[in-house]
């Protein structure tokens, strides 16, 4: 299958080129682990309150997973950007690889990046008290890989799309906000306003991180767990089919 | 169609990691006629074009303006035979580099066709991609990436052999005089050992037809020259089709065995850089004056001289062509001089290509 072997040699060039540059892995593990340690103890008396359903922990690092796994990939564009600039991508384009192995080798390697990232925060929340089920990190850290993989396409896209930082920062950004805010990522949507409640059943995001929380209390079973993973899977999907059909375009 | 001889040649077409050659230029030679044998071999073969394309157009929509178009390339035929280096000169904005993308893939032409390599350009664009090689202006490499891995990943992608592609690539590399740099990262490269990686990473597949946009750009005139000479060993030692895009008149009059002169989408000439030159009427010269009333003066007398067309006069400079500068100074400078005026400054110029431009377009190439 040449789209596997594309994308696995699109995947271990640009592996070795993160690998090179450890800083922006070392950035981006950075913010998880401030959150853990600067906003986490905040939680703990919070916690004891209404609208919590178990510790800080299990209610603050299901937020944490799904938002590193949302920004780790929404940023990637400006790297696509640099190497569209600098020849990368269309002496790609005029190779006989196929096309989306192109972006979805790059996309491969942002999701073991992340899913490296996500490792490192739990077990960070883990001396710091997370007690969880193997099983519920394991379910943890797909989907983390999987809203990676789902935003690092997008990413990806937009930035071959528009070729430019200045047009990908305020659309990035404008995505960003609104799904932070609505998704009971910082604190669970229980404790807000009916009207605000009403609003966040839009966001899938709400619903994916519901569903890591019920998994990090143990309850595999309940329906939210299926939905926020079909959820997870039906967005990486957009995703995929998106930064194909961009890159196609590129020779249209 | 492809060619009898093109199918035979692709055949044995080097993309596949079959066995390692020693030397990779040694088979390449065999097809390589160098300079001259090239040149005469043409006529005994015209049937090996190796780009056809004709009525090739592109239009863009306009931005802004609705259901506008904009025709960057208005329908282009254009034929390259095997063993050429063929210049694509005009100015920017001509629909150089838009023709160049369509004969990569990577633009698909509103209309036309074209075959290139044997294949056809709509129906099968990836064997296209298989048997050309594209040396972008943007380049080719990441600043952080070394040399060395972007090769090997690139040849990857050909599905060359990891070990082929080290050997392959460090040959290239040799014969491009970048011996030492396998393991340096590219952004560390000058700008014209880049260019020439750029050319490395366009021909580790060894392709028959390698497209250059804008090769000498941005460099500085010593390694411009140098650039030049590995482009026509490109040619003369691996039998390598070279088209090249370039708005400098002195790269595609130095380099191309012939000339396309593109201007708004279309040809407006084509032939050998003397062939071209010829279609100019004789030499130029250019009075420099100490007063524009002098110069409007001389302009009269130029005109009178024998053979000389309409004189341009732009501020104290009259410029205008002779049949023969050398014969015609002498009288010039006698009837000015009778005539009282006194010139600073007198210049004969044999032809260039940009006055090939500006007597068919009415505008200079430097515009």
């Amino acid at each position: 299958m040449s789209f596997v072997r594309d994308t696995w040699i699109i995947f271990a060039r640009s592996m070795m080129l993160s690998l090179r540059q450890p800083l922006w892995v070392v950035i981006g593990l950075l913010q998880p682990i401030l959150y853990l340690t600067l906003f986490g103890p905040l939680l703990q008396t919070i916690a004891a309150t209404s609208g919590f359903a178990g510790d800080a922990w299990q209610v603050f690092v299901p937020g944490l997973l799904v938002q590193l796994g949302i920004f780790g990939g929404l940023f990637v564009g400006f790297g696509i950007i640099a190497e569209w600039r600098s020849g990368v991508i269309d002496r790609q384009l005029v190779s006989p690889a196929a096309r989306t192995a192109i972006i979805a080798g790059r996309t491969l390697r942002d999701v073991v990046v992340i899913v490296v990232q996500a490792i490192v925060l739990v077990s960070a929340a883990f001396f710091m008290g997370l007690r969880v089920p193997v099983g519920a990190l394991v379910i943890g850290l797909v989907l983390v890989a999987l809203l990676g993989a789902a935003f690092s396409f997008i990413s990806n896209a937009i930035g071959i799309a528009t070729k430019s930082e200045d047009a990908l920062a305020p659309m990035v950004n404008t995505l960003a906000l609104p799904i932070l805010l609505l998704s009971g990522i910082l604190l669970p949507m229980t404790l807000a306003p009916a009207w605000l409640q009403a609003v966040a059943n839009f966001n899938p995001f709400k619903h994916i991180v519901e569903a890591l929380r019920a998994v990090f209390l143990g309850h595999f079973g309940e329906p939210i767990v299926w939905i926020g993973l079909l959820l997870a899977v039906l967005l990486v999907v957009i995703g995929a089919w998106v930064g194909s059909r961009v890159l196609a375009a590129q020779t249209k | 169609m492809p060619t009898a001889t093109a199918i035979k040649r692709n055949a044995a077409a080097p993309a596949d990691s079959g066995p390692v050659r020693t030397n990779p230029f040694q088979p390449l030679r065999q097809r390589a006629l160098g300079g001259n044998a090239a040149r005469e071999q043409k006529d005994l073969t015209v049937s090996t074009n190796i780009i056809e394309a004709q009525g090739l157009k592109r239009t863009f929509k306009a931005r802004g303006a609705k259901g506008k178009t904009i025709e960057a390339v208005r329908g282009i035929d254009l034929s390259v035979r095997e063993g050429e280096i063929v210049g694509f000169l005009g100015p920017n904005g001509a629909g150089k580099t838009t023709t160049l993308k369509m004969l990569c893939t990577l633009l698909s032409p509103t209309d036309g066709s074209a075959t290139v390599v044997g294949a056809d350009l709509r129906r099968n664009p990836v064997e296209v991609r298989r048997r050309i090689g594209y040396v972008s202006q943007a380049g080719s490499t990441s600043p952080e990436a070394k040399v060395g891995e972007e090769i090997v990943s690139h040849a990857r992608l050909y599905g060359i052999d990891k070990q082929v592609a080290i050997q392959r690539g460090k040959e290239l590399l040799q014969a491009l005089d970048l011996a030492e740099i396998w393991d340096r990262t590219c952004g560390s490269l000058s700008g014209g050992q880049r260019r020439r990686l750029d050319i490395v990473m366009g021909l580790i597949h060894q392709p028959r037809l390698v497209f250059l946009d804008e090769p000498s750009t941005g460099l500085d005139p010593q390694s411009r020259a140098n650039l030049w000479n590995h482009i026509r060993k490109l040619r003369d030692e691996l039998g390598t089709t070279v088209f090249l895009t370039t708005h400098y008149m002195d790269e595609a009059d130095s380099l191309s065995d012939r000339i396309l002169i593109i201007d708004h989408g279309t040809i407006v000439a084509e032939g050998t850089p003397a062939e071209l030159k010829k279609r100019v009427s004789g030499d130029t010269i250019t009075l420099t004056l100490r007063t524009e009333a002098d110069a409007a003066n001389s302009a009269g007398i130029a005109a009178r001289l024998n053979g000389a067309d309409e004189p341009v006069t732009e501020a104290n400079v009259v410029r205008f062509h002779v049949p023969d500068g050398a014969t015609a100074l002498p009288v010039l400078l006698g009837a000015l001089t009778k005539a009282g005026i006194d010139a600073i400054g007198v210049d004969v110029n044999r032809p260039t290509l940009d006055d090939v431009f500006l007597t068919l377009t009415g505008r200079s190439l430097r515009d």
